[in-house]
């Protein structure tokens, strides 16, 4: 028992140094772009970057926008799959997967091709519609965790008797959407919301390739030019994945008090 | 039959091939307690469902104060519900749970406060506005929820063995006050249950289905006494049946466990030498001590149980084997475990039942 025990830290060990010696090392330079001592100067040249500014801030309302196209689009279609087409769900979830396997590369290059400036649909035509487009393939690749993360949650309660109760009493599907099923599965569609949200934030391919002032290709372009503040802007993403999981977990806490109890 | 408050004409249903419902004709009145009494699975919720309209009838129609509302959404109904797993809503309070139907109806606000203090008032929860169900014993959910279904003033309630998830104490004292809101209110009442004794002890009729059809239909001491089938006499109630041989046919007697009595009851069918199922309530048979009745039969005391203010005894006859209850008398204690006795029974309460 003794081993096992051994070999089980010394896994974890091993693992944690895979993880945590790139971070620290990344951390370290990122204090070292004054000579001779650690300062954050790094940090602050980022900061002070009028285009990291812009790009952080377009990315993240890129972020809150898809963030709302995908409570709208997965919310209803998970509970109606639940409620109406049980025998449906294994082919909804295959489905939500696709963004996993196909590579946003070729997503895009398909939106390209599809929406281009002489196409019936010419979202690429002006930067708004190309801001949509991009909105869009957001929600697209997110799919897979804001589906499973809404699934969980509608799991959690009984989404056929909450319906039927606040049907009889007289409500209509957007009032039991909104008001009885959107509510008791909130935490669930925040983590979703903030899995989502980290991903927008880090994204490249898409962005760059539809040519939107996103993060991700500042990051990219930081990056090839500069020595120390990539290192900077490293950890800052991180700060931000990790703060909206860390999020999520602070949520979770509170889920449970939502649950009815049957006594 | 003509004042009829909600009629279930004809209804068919069918899953997918498999029919649950086999064609049900029934009619209540206004401010009737019904309920439907059956075994699990032989179609009561669903009858309960085609009436809320969460079921489209395969065939039939139903019909509620002449209008047909067979195709009805069930937002349209006006119907009230109480479902068997509660189903308050987990994220709104006492308070606005049960204004919820108010609230969707575009009541005014002060208004809908003021019907939820009422409502509050009436179920016996005021003070809990503000707790949540989570917060709530099982018993407590289920008034909130009753409340809820009686807010928005349906004409009609429906309840889905709103008790069988609770425990037996407040089972029985919640039923009393389901029934005291009941005929407080005036409200047309459906209730299923499976529990025969809650049936028996509520409504002012009873529909005992089996097999998604209709075995009778009476008020609960009609059920109770004169069951129209085998299915209702063995379901209802405890019922005691003893196999007997017929001993001649012309003069009515017949043979328990070579004890020959007569059974007026016994139909012309019956031939000599045949076995008949005697059956009879545990209260139409007493032990024969100056109370006269025509069949007399000697057994043994085989077992006592003491229930409190009744004593319910089983009396070996040979092969067969009978219940009784008496009264707990203060003064003199049961009869013993094996003693002999004779006990005595008005033919009139024995049913024949064939086979
Ligand atoms: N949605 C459904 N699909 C298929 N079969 C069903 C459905 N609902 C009920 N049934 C079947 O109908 C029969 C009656 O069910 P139900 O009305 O729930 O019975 P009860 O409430 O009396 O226990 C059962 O055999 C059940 O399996
Ligand atoms: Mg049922």
């Amino acid at each position: 028992m003794k081993r096992s025990r051994l070999w089980a830290w010394s896994l974890f060990g091993i693992g944690a140094a895979y993880f945590l010696i790139p971070l620290i090392a990344t951390f370290e330079f990122s204090l070292r772009m004054r000579r001779g001592a650690y300062s954050w100067d790094a940090y602050a040249a980022v900061f002070a970057d009028p285009r990291f500014q812009a790009t952080f801030s377009y990315s993240a309302f890129i972020a809150l926008c898809t963030i709302v196209v995908g409570i709208l689009l997965v919310v209803p279609a998970a509970y109606f799959v639940r409620l109406r087409l049980p025998h449906l769900r294994p082919i909804i979830e295959f489905v939500t997967l696709l963004p996993l396997i196909i590579p946003p590369i070729i997503l895009v290059f398909g939106y390209i091709r599809l929406y281009n400036s002489s196409s019936w649909l010419p979202f690429t035509g002006s930067a708004l519609a190309t801001d949509l487009l991009l909105v869009f393939a957001y929600a697209t690749l997110s799919l897979p965790l804001m589906y499973r993360a809404v699934d969980t949650g509608l799991r959690t309660i009984d989404v056929g008797t909450l319906t039927e109760a606040a049907t009889i009493l007289g409500a209509n599907q957007v009032t039991i959407l909104a008001r009885i099923i959107l509510p008791n599965i909130l935490i669930a569609v925040l983590s979703g919301a903030f899995l989502t949200f980290a991903i927008v934030m880090g994204e490249f391919v898409i962005a760059s390739l539809l040519s939107r002032p996103a993060f991700g290709p500042y990051l990219q372009l930081i990056g090839a030019n500069r020595a120390y503040e990539p290192a900077a802007l490293a950890i800052i993403s991180f700060i931000i994945t990790w703060g909206a999981m860390g999020t999520i977990q602070l949520l979770a806490r509170f889920a449970p008090k939502t649950a009815a109890r049957i006594d | 039959m003509a004042e009829q408050f909600l009629s279930i004409e004809k209804i068919v249903k069918s899953f997918g091939g498999n029919t649950v419902v086999h064609g049900v004709d029934l009619g209540f009145g206004k401010g009737e307690f019904i309920s439907l009494l059956g075994p699990s699975g032989c179609g009561k919720t669903t009858i309960l469902r085609m009436i809320a309209g969460f079921e489209r009838p395969t065939a039939g129609r139903i019909v509620v104060e002449g209008k047909d509302i067979t195709h009805l959404s069930p937002n349209q109904r006006k119907i009230g519900m109480v479902f068997q797993a509660y189903a308050l809503f987990p994220n709104m309070n006492v308070a606005d749970n049960i204004g919820f139907g108010l609230k969707v109806a575009g009541i005014p606000r002060d208004k809908a406060r003021a019907r939820v203090a009422e409502m509050l008032a009436l179920i016996g929860l005021s003070g809990f506005e503000k707790r949540f169900p989570f917060e709530l014993s099982g018993g407590q959910q289920q008034r909130v929820a009753l409340a809820r279904a009686l807010a928005p003033r349906p004409r009609m309630l429906l309840l889905d063995e709103p008790l069988s998830a609770l425990d037996a104490k407040i089972r029985v004292s919640l039923r009393e006050q389901i029934r005291a809101i009941q005929r407080e209110l005036g409200i047309t009442t459906i209730f299923v249950t499976h529990d025969q004794e809650e049936a028996l002890s509520i409504s002012d009729r009873i529909v005992v289905l089996n097999a998604g059809k209709v075995e009778q239909f009476g008020t609960p001491f009609e059920v109770y006494n004169r069951p129209a089938s085998r299915f209702v006499a063995t379901f209802v109630g405890t019922l005691n049946t003893l196999q007997a041989t017929v001993a001649d046919a012309a003069k009515k007697t017949v043979a328990i466990d070579g004890q020959v009595v007569t059974i007026p009851a016994l139909p012309a069918t019956a031939r000599s030498g045949e076995t008949v199922a005697l059956t009879m309530r545990p209260e139409a048979i007493a032990i024969a001590n100056g109370v006269p009745r025509d069949i007399v039969l000697d057994g043994t005391v085989s077992e006592v149980n003491f229930l409190g203010s009744v004593i319910r005894l089983k009396i070996d006859l040979g092969a067969n084997a009978i219940n009784l209850d008496i009264f707990n008398d203060q003064h003199t204690p049961p009869p013993a475990h094996g003693t002999p006795v004779r006990i005595g029974i008005a033919s009139g309460d024995v049913l024949v039942l064939d086979g």
